[in-house]
Formats: C-alpha cells, sequence, structure tokens
C-alpha cells in the first residue's frame, strides 16, 4: 500500500518471525486439509461415480420364455447385479413381466412411477394399482389414473437362447428413470 | 461430611467449575417467567437425553446390516429381557420429542421470544427442529422392515425430482443404485453419529443462549421491544421484579420433565414397541407402506396435490417454509411480543396445526389408497341383491371380479378412491353409466378394454339397481321421446 508508506510498525509485526511461522503452519495444515480431503471426498461420492455411465446396469436372466405364457402379466424375481456382502434379502427385486405375444415382452418395474411403491397387478380388470397414493396403469404400462404424471417404468429385455434377460441393476426412479419408457403413449394404445 | 467436602473442593481447585455453575443456577429470572407455560424447552431436553439413553441401550443389541437389522429388532422384542420396553422407549420417546419440540416452538412464538435479541437461539432452535425430523426419520429407517425400505424408495423418488442434481442425490442418499446393505449402514451413520453429534452441539449453544440473554420475560400487551432500549428493561426487570432460576422457576421444569418420563415409559408399557413390520424383503408386494405419525401429513398431501403441481411443491415449499422461519425474527424482530395484539400470528398457527391435523387425521384412513383385497373379501351386501334379475346379479358378479369394490365402497365398505356407489343410479343415468365404465375419466381407468359387451350390459344392469327406495333412478327425459320417435320413423318404413 502506498498510501501511507510512514506507517512501518504494523507491517514489521506482520513480518515479524513468529508471525511468518504461524501463517506458514496455517499454509501447511490447509495443505494437509486439502490433502486429505480430495481422498475423503472421492471415498464419500463413490456411490455416484461407480454408477457413471450405466456403470451399475448389467443384462440379469428371469428365466426361461417358457415361464410366461402368451397374453399374461407374471411377477419375475432377479438377483441385482451388485451384490455386497451386507445386503441380505434386498439384491432381490422383482418386476412384471407380459409376454404380449411370442418374442414380445414387456418387462415393468415393481416400483409406482409416483412415488416408488410396489404395484400389484390384477388380470380380472387387467390394472396395475398401486396400493401407497391410488395410482393404476393399464396392462401395457401406460398410466391409467391417480397421481404419477407417467407409465410404469419399463426395463429394455432380450431373449437369448430361450432365456429372457433384462437390463437392470438400478432403482429406478421418477426423475432418473434409467429403463425407457412407454410413458407418452395414449392410454389403451 | 468434611471428608466429602474436602474431596470436592479438591476436585474444583482444579476443574474450576463450580463457581459458573452456581453463578447459571442462581441467575435471575422475571418472577413472571417460573409458569407452567415455560417448562417446554426443558422436557425437550429430557426427552432428548433419554433418547440418548435408550438409543445407546439399543445399539448393544441391534446390528446395522440389511441382512440382520430384523432378525435383531425381533430379538430386541422377543429374546432379550425388556428389549421390548427399551425399544418401545424410545420409539415413544421420538414421538414425544417431536410433539414437545413443536409446542415449544409454537409457545417461544406466540409469547414473541423469537424477538430481538433472541434472534439467533429461534434460528438455532429451527436447526434444532429440522435435526429432530431427521433423527425421526432415519430412526424409521433402521427399523429395517417393509415400511422402511418402501419408505426409502419414496424418500429416493422424492429426491429424485430435483432439476440436474436428483439422480446423483439418490444414489449418494442410496449409498449405491437400490436400496440395500450400503443404504441402512449410512443410514445409521446419520442417525447414530453425525445428527445426534450436531443435535448435542447446537442444544449446547441453544441452553447457553437462553443462559446468556436470559429467560424471555411474559409477554405484557403493550410493552413494545426496541432494539435501542430492550435489553436495559429486561436487565432492570430482572433486578426489581427477578428472583434466581433455581429453585424459583427449577421446580416446575423438574416437576414436568418427571412427568414426561413417566408418560413415556407408561405409553411403551401399554402400548408396546412400533414394530418391526414384514422383513424387508422387496419381492414381498403385498404391502402397504405408511410412514410413521409426524410424516402422514405429508403421506397425505403427496395423495391430494394435483399430480402436476406436486413436484413444484416439494421442491419449492419446504425450502421456503425453512426460509421463513429462518427470517422470522429479522422480519418481526421489534414490536409487540404479546400474543394478545398478534392476531396475525394466532390464526398463522391455528391455520399451520389445523391443516397437519386434518391432512395426519386423513392419512391415518387413507381414503386415497385402493382397499386392496376388498374384491374378493368384500361381499356384496345382501339388501343390494335381494329381489334382483339374473343379469343384475350378473352384473354385481362382474362388479367385485373387476375390483371395482377396490376404489368404490358398497354399504360402507370396500376402497373409497372413488365415489360410493350406493345412489349412484340417482346421479348418472343409463347412458353415462356406460360411458364412464367403458371411457374412465375423473381419475377413473377405462375398463372398455377388459369388459365384454355382455358384462358390461350386466354390470351397468346391477348399477342401475342402486338407489335409495325412496328415489328413483335418474333417466334422460329426452332418451325416451328419441326413441320412441326412431321407432315411429322405422315402422312408418316398413310395409
Amino acid at each position: 500500500m502506498s498510501t501511507n508508506p510512514v506507517k512501518t510498525p504494523p507491517a514489521q509485526t506482520s513480518l515479524s518471525r513468529r508471525g511468518f511461522l504461524m501463517k506458514l503452519g496455517i499454509l501447511f495444515n490447509g495443505l494437509a486439509a486439502i490433502i486429505v480431503a480430495l481422498p475423503v471426498a472421492r471415498f464419500l461420492v463413490s456411490s455416484i461415480t461407480r454408477g457413471r455411465g450405466n456403470g451399475y446396469l448389467s443384462w440379469v436372466s428371469l428365466g426361461g420364455v417358457g415361464n410366461f405364457p402368451e397374453g399374461e402379466t407374471r411377477m419375475a424375481t432377479f438377483r441385482n447385479p451388485l451384490v455386497m456382502p451386507t445386503d441380505g434379502k434386498t439384491v432381490e427385486t422383482a418386476c412384471w413381466v407380459r409376454r404380449i405375444a411370442g418374442d414380445q415382452f414387456q418387462v415393468f418395474a415393481i416400483n409406482c412411477a409416483h412415488l416408488g411403491c410396489p404395484v400389484r397387478w390384477f388380470p380380472q380388470s387387467g390394472l396395475f394399482m398401486c396400493p401407497c397414493h391410488g395410482g393404476a396403469y393399464y396392462r401395457d404400462g401406460a398410466r391409467a389414473s391417480g397421481p404419477p404424471e407417467r407409465g410404469l417404468f419399463e426395463y429394455p429385455y432380450k431373449i437369448e437362447s430361450g432365456v429372457l434377460t433384462i437390463d437392470a441393476g438400478q432403482l429406478p426412479t421418477p426423475g432418473d428413470p434409467v429403463a425407457s419408457l412407454t410413458s407418452e403413449k395414449p392410454p389403451c394404445a | 461430611m468434611r471428608l466429602i467436602t474436602k474431596i470436592g473442593e479438591w476436585f474444583d481447585h482444579r476443574l474450576q467449575l463450580a463457581a459458573p455453575i452456581r453463578e447459571a443456577a442462581g441467575h435471575p429470572v422475571p418472577r413472571s417467567t417460573a409458569s407452567w407455560f415455560y417448562v417446554f424447552g426443558s422436557a425437550a431436553l429430557t426427552v432428548f437425553l433419554l433418547q440418548l439413553v435408550t438409543g445407546i441401550l439399543l445399539a448393544l443389541i441391534y446390528v446395522p446390516s440389511a441382512g440382520e437389522a430384523w432378525s435383531s429388532l425381533q430379538a430386541l422384542n422377543h429374546q432379550v429381557a425388556l428389549g421390548w420396553f427399551i425399544r418401545a422407549m424410545h420409539g415413544w420417546g421420538s414421538n414425544f420429542m417431536v410433539a414437545i419440540v413443536l409446542i415449544h416452538m409454537v409457545q417461544v412464538f406466540l409469547f414473541g421470544a423469537h424477538k430481538f435479541p433472541r434472534e439467533l437461539t429461534w434460528i438455532i432452535g429451527v436447526f434444532l427442529l429440522l435435526m429432530t425430523l431427521g433423527m425421526a426419520f432415519t430412526g424409521q429407517v433402521l427399523r429395517f422392515d417393509q415400511d422402511a425400505y418402501w419408505g426409502l424408495g419414496i424418500g429416493a423418488s422424492i429426491a429424485s425430482r430435483v432439476p440436474v442434481a436428483g439422480p446423483f442425490i439418490v444414489k449418494l442418499m442410496l449409498g449405491g443404485p437400490i436400496i440395500a446393505g450400503a443404504t441402512l449402514s449410512r443410514f445409521f451413520a446419520l442417525h447414530v453419529f453425525v445428527i445426534p453429534g450436531l443435535l448435542i452441539g447446537f442444544v449446547c449453544l441453544h441452553v447457553l443462549m437462553v443462559l446468556k440473554l436470559g429467560i424471555n420475560e411474559w409477554p405484557m400487551p403493550g410493552r413494545i421491544v426496541k432494539r435501542a432500549t430492550y435489553e436495559a428493561e429486561y436487565h432492570t426487570l430482572t433486578k426489581k421484579d427477578g428472583e434466581p432460576f433455581v429453585p424459583y422457576a427449577i421446580w416446575k421444569d423438574m416437576f414436568f420433565a418427571a412427568f414426561i418420563v413417566l408418560a413415556v415409559a407408561a405409553c411403551a408399557f401399554y402400548f408396546g414397541p412400533f414394530g418391526p413390520t414384514g422383513q424387508p424383503d422387496p419381492t414381498i408386494i403385498q404391502t402397504a407402506p405408511k410412514p410413521d405419525y409426524f410424516f402422514l401429513w405429508l403421506y397425505a398431501l403427496l395423495s391430494l396435490l394435483p399430480p402436476a403441481l406436486e413436484t413444484p411443491f416439494l421442491l419449492i415449499v419446504p425450502p421456503l417454509a425453512i426460509l421463513g422461519l429462518i427470517l422470522l425474527p429479522f422480519l418481526s424482530g421489534e414490536g409487540e411480543k404479546s400474543w394478545k395484539r398478534r392476531p396475525i400470528a394466532v390464526v398463522t398457527v391455528l391455520l399451520i396445526a389445523i391443516t397437519l391435523g386434518t391432512f395426519t387425521r386423513m392419512a391415518q384412513f387413507t381414503p386415497w389408497s385402493p382397499h386392496m383385497n376388498a374384491w374378493s373379501g368384500e361381499p356384496v351386501p345382501d339388501r343390494y341383491i335381494h329381489g334382483t334379475t339374473a343379469l343384475e346379479r350378473q352384473g354385481a358378479l362382474v362388479f367385485q371380479v373387476k375390483q371395482c369394490r377396490n376404489c368404490h365402497s358398497l354399504g360402507d365398505t370396500g376402497g373409497q378412491r372413488g365415489p360410493a356407489l350406493d345412489s349412484v343410479a340417482v346421479r348418472l343415468t343409463q347412458d353415462q353409466l356406460i360411458r364412464q365404465v367403458i371411457q374412465g375419466g375423473g381419475n377413473m381407468p377405462a375398463y372398455g378394454n377388459n369388459l365384454s359387451p355382455a358384462e358390461t350390459t350386466a354390470l351397468v344392469a346391477f348399477l342401475e339397481t342402486l338407489h335409495p327406495t325412496t328415489q328413483r333412478p335418474a333417466r334422460d327425459a329426452a332418451r325416451e321421446l328419441v326413441l320412441s320417435n326412431g321407432q315411429l320413423k322405422t315402422s312408418g318404413t316398413q310395409p
């Protein structure tokens, strides 16, 4: 500062040996904090980074095509591809498989597209109903009524040597549907 | 006795805590504050301490692993002596804590205690409320049962709606791609380390500020708070009309604290622990998850809001509400303290209380949820079948088999998602019934694809019988005329 060059004493104290060492100490601690914080941050966000791209998704089997009669919708379960030793039963996931005809399928997530409660299939009325807030869907997964803003989440599927497999591994949520869906289809399409 | 005094002196010579403790205990408080209205803060602290103790006791047995949490809770309930009682104390303690913190907050607000110079005490109190609710939610997750599992799914679905960051927040919250072991572990860390640590720190600050700034005097209508003069006035008040906090005021706090502890114990003893409900097995879908009572209002709100309003509401209103609470002491930091002269404050509190109360009450009945088993479990009442034709009876069968009953009640049983149909024939004509069944609308799915023409005819025939004996069914007056005209024409063209 050139405004008041006469006032040197404060500048002198700030330049004292102890003052300098303290500042160096703060700097040194800051450096240590950054070096330690980087791996900590990496550790904390590992659940995000691991799933980057489609890192959490892989093709899982739902069993032979023969288990699913044509024209019917049945529940199937699969084991989540990523398993941790403490997961217990939570790695088992349910889904609804609709075999339209031949190799034509629709595999719906069990989670309601409103807030994720498990939807139940009623073959007599051809509706999926949600027990939580009353969402309902038609047999093709399109929204029928209630609070959901879209149809059921649908897993991509393929059939390999007579086995139905789906691309799964992540909880579908309204903001992150993972699998693409039928949402924009008009009802009864 | 001399020995005890000597030991005490030895410790205090080193600790030097006796003087500040004596000063805090003997600090003068306005006489009027030794009131039963002023006991909720200390009661909240008492319940918090109770939660710490019972929480540590539960941690002796509980296993925070998705594979074992549920069975460790079963062991607590059934195998460990009085494990059920400690669980019940912790569960009821949580309910009491949320309730007492809210009552404390309302009392503070209505008595104007958030005004100058206690703004920061209020703001820290707002954080304490949020942390209390955070403890309630994370605690519900640790009771790792079906409700907890699907409740996490609801939490994730709400969090996912945050623009851009939503998917990341969900993965951070769940600790992975699905609700699993890592999810429970991180909620355990939050419930047992992070939030309680913050709570202890903030509670200490909160209490320290109450000691430093003095307890809010009884608000007198017309005694206006001004920044320039308030502190001097308060000082004079405590000098002129003050009494030492111990024992003048504290005995009421102590009585109420003991009463609350006994009330928690009594509830725990009579009502027992909460759950756990079914196993957290995602393949068991025969469940209707429901949150604990302090979040029931949210459950109701999420069912009743128009779908398009839901996401904006969830993302905008809570942050605004919290911001409003934080800004409150700056917006009304001066002026009248007495609730007798603050009608808007009173009306606001009443409005919020009635709204939350109504939503909570509604969520106990969940009229918006279909009754999943009504179609097979609740038969059509006899009186609706008596004296009906074969076609109408067939219609009653269609009504049950097609799960209409899951959403529509007859004779007060069945779902309440749609309107009760006991007198539907009075409201809708035959044509309107057919249209409604086939096309749906007004929140009803269309059944056109799932009913054969014969089934529709039978169903509508049955629905047309649903009217009180004293009221005739609705009919389209023009219809008969049009039909008879048509008949005339057709008969006219015939030779």
